[in-house]
């Protein structure tokens, strides 16, 4: 095709322009312009290892969680199923190890849970998108979709996740009849309580932290909660950070 | 004219076999009426039209299980402007299984083992029937 160069030039400069200016109206105009810059909701959770520490052997957030999932109990721990459990410093925190943390925190475990990261891998390899990342912050599980392919598991960083290797149903003890319980052959983890969430309720976890308040969970896009201000006031670690998944969950560690 | 009682007799061994399906039913009990569903007691009204319940529940399943878990859309407003939760146990079995003193097996069931379908609805949500619900 022949053309000359300045109907060439002509018609890329227009082309040039009107992308920029497209850009520009999505920018500043347009409905989604302002709620793209800044989400007005993100969930997130700090947890207070000091005062979750102080009493020894507590697991009232695990039994909370568990009882209201219907999350099973299973003895082999190769087919274990949990929301949120206990880890140990060098598990919780292998960056942060030093010759001297498993003296410190001997006998004293984390508690952890799915972080909801920011770049969550799991969402990313997941086949059929059986999770996904809502534009709360939350990393969604759909048990109907869920094809048992365990990809999620191995991509997940921090051994959030769990897969149902038999079903589940006998290992209960009592069932929640308001919430399902899941089938043999999905993957399961925390989902932050998005049942209870929208129901303007606390999760599970944080609200059965009666005594110590150590789990504090809010909206980490409002500066006035309370998560906001004890992460722009306190040292906080995160799991894993090098990794680049951003996780969500914040650890105050004294 | 040799062979006329032995194709009489196969005519009409033929034609009761043939018929079997209607005779046997008749004579067994075994009848092929609609399958009788246990209704709620005291609701008369359901989240949608009988009528279009009947034909289309399936469809209204899969809407609300999109927009509840996917959507996060859990809360809808019925064709006569009540709002409901959107919940299979905790809306549905409400009357059709509590209230009606049953539990999936006698209404849903009752026209799915009848038309030979069986939606994996009951591995996961949970059953209201009187004997299932351990609490």
């Amino acid at each position: 095709m022949r053309i000359t160069r300045n109907r060439f030039l002509r018609i890329t400069g227009i082309s040039a322009l009107a992308v920029a200016g497209r850009k520009l109206a999505r920018l500043f105009g347009g409905p989604d312009g302002a709620a793209a810059a800044s989400p007005p909701v993100r969930w997130a959770m700090v947890i207070d290892t000091q005062k979750c520490l102080k009493k020894a052997g507590c697991v009232d957030c695990i039994a909370a969680c568990h009882k209201v999932h219907n999350v099973p109990e299973i003895k082999d721990r190769a087919h274990e199923i949990k929301w949120v459990w206990k880890e140990p410093f060098k598990q919780a925190f292998p960056a942060q190890e030093t010759a001297y943390t498993e003296e410190a925190y001997k006998g004293k475990p984390f508690p952890v849970l799915c972080n909801h990261c920011d770049n969550p891998p799991c969402v990313r390899v997941c086949p059929t998108k059986a999770t996904w990342k809502r534009e709360d912050g939350l990393v969604m599980m759909d048990w109907h979709r869920c094809i048992g392919c365990r990809y999620c598991m191995a991509a997940c960083p921090y051994g959030s996740r769990s897969f149902n290797w038999v079903d589940p149903r006998p290992h209960l003890r009592g069932i929640d009849i308001e919430f399902p319980t899941r089938t043999k052959g999905v993957v399961e983890k925390c989902t932050f309580c998005a049942e209870r969430l929208a129901r303007g309720q606390a999760p599970a976890c944080v609200q059965a932290c009666k005594e110590q308040k150590a789990l504090v969970f809010g909206n980490l896009a409002d500066p006035d909660s309370d998560v906001s201000r004890l992460v722009r006031s306190r040292f906080t670690l995160r799991r894993k950070p090098g990794l680049g998944t951003n996780p969500e969950v914040y650890y105050i560690v004294g | 004219m040799r062979d006329r009682p032995l194709i009489l007799g196969g005519l009409i061994v033929f034609l009761a076999l043939v018929t079997f399906p209607v005779w046997y039913n008749a004579a067994a009990g075994t009848s092929s009426r609609p399958p009788q569903l246990k209704l709620p007691a005291g609701q008369k009204e359901c989240v949608a039209p009988v009528a279009f319940m009947k034909t289309s529940h399936m469809q209204l399943l899969i809407d609300w299980r999109e927009g509840a878990v996917r959507n996060n859309v859990r809360t809808f407003t019925a064709y006569n402007g009540k709002t409901y939760n959107v919940s299979l146990t905790n809306t549905c079995l409400d009357c059709h299984g509590v209230q009606a003193r049953a539990g999936q097996a006698d209404f849903c069931g009752r026209c799915h083992d009848y038309a030979g379908v069986t939606p994996k609805c009951w591995n996961c949500h949970n059953d209201r029937a009187p004997e299932s619900s351990k609490q």
